[in-house]
């Protein structure tokens, strides 16, 4: 009776841990990265809520904001995005000088939206409206501002990329970054999203 | 003795080289020009000062970005249920639950705190500090 007990326990225990194949897990454990990344933004628009009405007699949205610049950096951030997915597509196929080409494409878009938004931060602390001006200012600044850090640092991590990609080529390595950075810069986008329709949109109403 | 049930281990599907939905062309010029569309039809409303009735302006406003972010999700980040077994939706899924219980807590909360405590609350008419 003992023996039908025991020999089948050899089966239910696995003596080798499982295998994967390097870097089987990263994309899922990127996009895990990404919904607390998406906590945290979330935590931020939270804190615009509260504070959004709370000028302190200063400046508010109406007198501050210009929805073109709003609507110009918008149209960067699109683009971007779908030259990005064309780099993607490009890399897909195994095309590195495409994927380059395409790369090359999508960065000076990002550059293009970081200048704009640096350009409006001045201008509104030259016009007095600096983060210390009214709970309003630091939330809007807290907001805006860590969208703008995410899009500095996916900007760096585009160059890094490119200088890898034009090193070693399209190696596996690679493509899992280039994914991740696929994620990032699309999650960026939908972030983007957000910020466009509750801070500029609803304010200017 | 000999046999061994976990044979099978490892040859879970992977069906594109990495398992992961890439979209196409196709797929990535819809998602653009329906992002262009969403994009541009609120800031148009809005530019152009809106409906006379400014909480439906917000709204409909609103509704635009819910739909931009599902056309993002679908067509840009290739959101289905079946990449990584599922996990990935369940993840998002979790994510937008605590989301949504945060920033519906956070507002309401504040909301009421703002309520009850203006003005009659007021330091001076209660005659307290300085």
């Amino acid at each position: 009776m003992s023996a039908n007990v025991q020999t089948p326990a050899q089966g239910y225990w696995e003596t080798e841990p499982h295998h994967h194949e390097e870097g089987a897990s990263t994309s899922l454990g990127f996009w895990v990265y990404l919904m607390s990344d998406c906590l945290m933004f979330a935590v931020l628009f939270a804190v615009y809520g509260v504070l959004g009405q709370n000028f302190a007699a200063g400046p508010g949205p109406k007198a501050l904001f210009d929805l073109t610049l709003i609507a110009i950096n918008t149209g960067f951030l699109l683009v971007s995005s779908i030259t990005f997915g064309f780099a993607m597509l490009a890399m897909v196929k195994g095309n590195q000088r495409t994927t380059l080409i395409w790369l090359s494409v999508t960065l000076p878009l990002g550059l293009a939206f970081l200048a704009l938004e640096i350009y409006e931060f001045h201008h509104l602390i030259h016009l007095g409206a600096g983060p210390q001006r009214s709970g309003f200012l630091s939330a809007f600044f807290a907001l805006v501002g860590t969208h703008g850090l995410h899009v500095a640092f996916g900007s760096i991590w585009l160059v890094t990329l490119m200088v890898q990609i034009n090193r070693h080529g399209l190696i596996p390595a690679n493509r899992r970054r280039m994914s991740c950075l696929s994620m990032f810069w699309h999650f960026l986008d939908v972030i983007w999203i957000g910020v466009f329709t509750f801070v500029y949109l609803l304010g200017m109403i | 003795m000999s046999a061994h049930p976990n044979d099978t281990h490892g040859t879970h599907g992977h069906t594109a080289e990495d398992g992961h939905d890439h979209g196409s062309y196709k797929s990535y010029i819809i998602g653009f020009v329906l992002s262009v569309i969403l994009t541009a039809i609120p800031f148009y409303i809005v530019m152009s000062g809106g409906f006379e009735n400014r909480s439906l302006t917000a709204l409909v406003v609103i509704a635009f970005a819910v739909a931009q972010i599902l056309v993002h999700m679908v067509y840009f980040l290739h959101m289905n249920g079946k990449s990584d077994e599922g996990w990935t939706m369940m993840s998002m899924i979790f994510t937008v639950i605590v989301v949504v219980i945060m920033l519906a807590g956070s507002l309401w909360v504040m909301y009421n705190l703002n309520a009850n405590m203006m003005p009659q609350m007021n330091h001076d008419t209660l005659g307290f500090g300085s």
